[in-house]
């Protein structure tokens, strides 16, 4: 293997990376303030491509305002999804709150297989998009390129409302004590409700973006991307936002490089990233950044 | 008479009674009918295995399907014959030892028995590293582990032939080998459940930090329910590969694992007969929503098959039980042959007894 | 370090922190066998922590606990109880979906001998043992009044007779020494009363050591024979109830604090 092919590895990895940090985030909000994992944040992510696709092909809307719209439906989506779900159980035994949310992940998937169908639908991206740059021997495709700096912006964007505005005061004192937070007189389901929305919008672009490499979309395409990103959380330390981002990369570099790497193990990929989501639960299941839980007696 | 010398022949009498009614349903019914009877009776087995481990011990594992595809794959390469196995891998020969041999029809019960080992086996090799884990992390952990089985059962094609799955088990998983599993299980665990070691288990259920403070070896007690959960778990997915004659991945996909779910749920985390009831009641109900998926043809009019129809109202009963109804139709609560009898004796007796003392069998 | 002179229980400069913070720390206390000592102190001053290191619920940093003289330091809490040191919660943790009489049947799991199959295949040892563990735990339910409420769930029950379950349950441990949390704890002063005397009465018949936290003066003061006060995590004082309430670090500490709990 020469310096060449790494590098483009690198690039690829990157590029995978970025996109799992982008559903990471929404994992890690959720998970940092209600304790719970949102198994239906994979399927939001399928919401964000499949919106994305139907305002271009059928409303035929110019593409950067059809991507626009598609994070801001899927934001809504996410929103809807905890009011009439996890809002009605978020009392009940921890359980409780986790089978709602295996059955709102299988409900979303079953939706959309009975509503757009199980046969791939072939997603437009823009131009910019498709062009392969050459940069000596290595060539790079534009998504591998412009998915790390579109993320890379996003990224600023939501790491603003969260550490600069009010909203993401409120979010961050929640996940910290949520009953004082509350005492305090902040209305805590309507903080709850933005960071859905604000994860869901992370999860669409990444929706878009995942599409945009791989452009052929189906109502299951959320399900491995979710489970890689949520690895990512863990591995990043779940609850921690800076982790999630390096959790990304990390887990897109795995992904990448045991493929480049060990052509033979390629139909182990998947298999890998469930053992090292499995490993860091087991060795460290706070991750690099998390902090240490202590039940109090 | 004593009350639980009763009780012992009443139960001996109704299982007495349930295989005349298998061997009536057996004589009479048809082919398919007694497909799905079939099938309910391998879920009550896989349902209340589940239920030991999620709703006795309180220990949320999304892992079943890995345990029953252990054991799946183990009793397939166990009774699958010779010739087929040459069939079955031509490209790449069968792993030593199960090429040079295959167990014939009547050592089926010890063909489950391995099967079930597999499954606990497994059940223990997961359960160690994971049940120090609680709550969300545990369910990932096994989540994970279920996960990277089927992973291996798609890529270890000297063992499993890849995706491509294995072909042509004998059907040997009749109507009374599954009947006799589904009692075997109910019994078992129902007698376990109330046992010392089952108040053990469900201590820790419901507090961990006093059940520890009591005295509980706490690992210990979580660790013996997932093995012998994992054991049926092997055992239901042996009898599944037998019934259906073909095991993939696919086949013990997490969509296993999902119906097992809404089925302890639905009858009530921690109650057998819950389970049991609603095993059976999920089967039927699958069956009968099967139409809306194939497609129909009424006259000229034709009606396209939905697919993922009965998914969407199963995840959609799943949500709205959680919503709604969480307690499911039994709570935590049993039918006993006390309740019975007294039912019968007394109309006004208040309700189903909770956790009731005396070995009760439903 | 052994234990000190013969006595059943022992702390050993213990200290104990959670992120730096000391919850207690350079903790010296002993208890002989057959006395009632009352662990006081103002609100957050470290006295469930001290029980939590007693029955290892915390692993001390430094220091040791010893018990009958053996040291128990890093046990894990349900061997802490098999060897005799049983305890009760201030926040009462029973086992809401299970029955009264299946709560004290818990604690006398461990005392069990018969194997998971023979209970599984309802084994003629199993029953027997299984019998036994009843009768002892009706015997338990009958001392503190509440064998009518045996097939009752637990988390039904009113407060105080939820307190006395858990009183029960503990004694179901066989326990030499006793760590009582608050007992008295949401109980009016008519149950109190009859708390103190069930108190002493169970210390005699069963030959207990008793340690207990509470809040209720009355209750520390009417049968404590020793009390230590704590604040901060540090000793303050240790003496006779007359002793303590004549101290004037106390006084100013703890009872400047919450006088109208003594008033």
């Amino acid at each position: 293997m020469n310096a060449a092919v790494f590098f483009q590895q690198l690039i690829n990895g990157m590029s995978l990376g970025s996109l799992y940090a982008l559903l990471a985030i929404g994992y890690t909000m959720v998970y940092g303030i209600l304790r719970f994992i949102n198994f239906a944040h994979s399927d939001i992510f399928m919401v964000g491509a499949y919106s994305a696709f139907f305002f271009i092909v059928i409303f035929r809307i110019p593409w950067p305002l059809a991507a626009a719209l598609a994070v801001c439906f899927t934001a809504l989506v996410g929103m809807t999804i905890d009011r009439v779900a996890y809002r009605p159980v978020r009392d009940a035994p921890r359980i409780s709150a986790l089978i709602t949310a295996v059955g709102v992940s299988s409900f979303i998937e079953n939706l959309g297989l009975v509503t757009v169908g199980a046969r791939p639908k072939a997603f437009e991206s823009p131009k910019f998009m498709s062009r392969v740059f050459h940069i000596g021997p290595v060539s790079i495709t534009g998504v591998a390129i412009w998915v790390p700096i579109i993320t890379f912006m996003l990224l600023v964007v939501m790491m603003y409302i969260v550490y600069r505005t009010k909203i993401g005061m409120a979010m961050r004192s929640v996940s910290t004590d949520i009953e004082a937070t509350r005492l305090m007189g902040v209305d805590v389901d309507k903080v709850i409700s933005y960071t859905f929305a604000l994860g869901s919008a992370l999860a669409a672009a990444g929706g878009i973006l995942w599409a945009c490499k791989y452009p052929r979309i189906t109502p299951l395409m959320g399900v491995y991307p979710g489970w890689k990103a949520f690895t990512a959380a863990v591995v990043g330390g779940i609850g921690s936002i800076p982790g999630a981002m390096i959790g990304g990369f990390i887990i897109g570099l795995i992904e990448v490089m045991t493929v480049a790497f060990f052509p033979d193990l390629s139909g182990y990929r998947d298999g890998v990233i469930f053992l090292v989501l499995v490993v860091f639960l087991l060795i460290r299941p706070t991750g690099i950044l998390g902090e240490t839980l202590k039940e109090k007696v | 008479m004593s009350d639980k010398f009763r009780n012992t022949l009443l139960t001996i009498a109704f299982i007495a009674f349930l295989f005349f009614v298998a061997w009536l349903a057996d004589s009479y019914l048809d082919e398919y009918v007694m497909r799905v009877v079939r099938t309910g009776l391998i879920y009550v087995t896989a349902a209340v295995s589940y239920n030991l481990i999620n709703g006795i011990a309180g220990q949320f594992s999304l892992g079943p399907n890995g345990f029953m595809a252990l054991g799946g794959y183990m009793v397939a390469l166990l009774i699958l014959p010779l010739e087929q196995k040459e069939f079955v891998w031509f490209l790449q020969p069968l792993i030593w030892p199960f090429r040079i041999f295959s167990l014939t029809k009547p050592l089926f019960p010890l063909a489950l028995a391995i099967g079930g080992a597999a499954g606990a086996l497994g059940a223990l090799i997961v359960g160690v590293p994971s049940l120090r884990l609680r709550g969300d992390y545990l369910a990932i952990a096994t989540f994970g582990f279920s996960q990277i089985i089927i992973v291996l059962a798609n890529n270890l094609i000297p063992v499993t032939n890849g995706a491509l799955g294995i072909k042509g088990i004998p059907e040997y998983a009749n109507v009374y080998w599954c009947l006799t599993w589904a009692i075997l299980t109910v019994l078992v665990i129902s007698n376990l459940a109330n046992s010392s070691y089952g108040r053990a288990m469900k201590s820790i259920r419901d507090d961990e930090v006093a059940a520890e403070a009591m005295g509980i070896p706490i690992f210990k007690h979580k660790l013996l329910a997932f093995v012998v959960s994992g054991f049926f778990a092997g055992v239901s997915g042996g009898l599944m590969a037998s019934l259906i004659t073909t095991v993939s991945p696919s086949l013990y996909s997490f969509s296993m694992t999902f119906n097992l779910l809404i089925i302890i749920v639905l009858g009530g985390l921690g109650s057998i007969t819950g389970s049991t009831i609603t095993a059976f009641a999920f089967t039927i109900l699958s069956e009968a929503l099967r139409f809306v998926e194939s497609p129909i043809n009424i006259g000229p009019v034709h009606i396209p098959g939905i697919a993922g129809m009965r998914m969407l109202v199963f995840s959609l009963l799943l949500v709205l039980l959680m919503v709604f109804y969480r307690q499911g139709l039994f709570g935590q609560k049993e039918i006993s042959w006390d309740w019975v009898l007294s039912h019968f004796k007394n109309r006004d007796y208040q309700g189903v007894k909770t956790c009731p003392q005396k070995t009760d069998r439903s | 370090m052994s234990s000190k002179n013969g006595s059943i229980l022992a702390l050993d400069n213990v200290t104990v922190s959670f992120g730096g913070l000391l919850a207690v720390s350079d903790f010296d206390f002993t208890l002989q066998r057959g006395e009632l000592v009352g662990l006081i102190g103002p609100n957050g001053a470290g006295k469930t922590t001290v029980f939590n290191i007693i029955t290892g619920q915390y692993e001390p940093v430094s220091g040791k606990v010893f018990f009958r003289g053996q040291d128990i330091t890093g046990w894990r809490p349900d061997r802490v109880t098999c060897a005799g040191i049983a305890r009760t919660f201030q926040n009462m943790r029973l086992f809401e979906g299970l029955t009264v009489l299946d709560n004290v049947l818990v604690a006398r799991h461990s005392k069990l001998r018969s194997s998971m199959l023979a209970a599984a295949l309802n084994l003629p040892s199993y029953v027997k043992e299984e019998r036994q563990a009843e009768t002892k735990a009706m015997e338990l339910l009958d001392r503190v009044g509440l064998v009518d409420l045996a097939h009752t769930q637990a988390g039904s029950l009113p407060y105080g007779q939820q307190r006395r379950v858990e009183i029960a349950r503990a004694l179901a441990a066989d326990p030499e020494v006793l760590l009582l949390d608050e007992p008295a704890a949401g109980m009016n002063p008519e149950e109190t009363m009859r708390l103190m005397e069930f108190i002493c009465g169970v210390r005699d018949e069963f030959g207990l050591t008793i340690l207990l936290i509470e809040h209720d003066m009355k209750l520390v003061m009417g049968i404590c024979e020793r009390i230590r006060v704590i604040d901060y995590g540090m000793s303050i004082a240790e003496g006779t109830p007359e002793e303590i309430q004549g101290n004037p670090k106390v006084i100013s500490a703890y009872l400047g604090e919450e006088a109208c709990d003594y008033a």
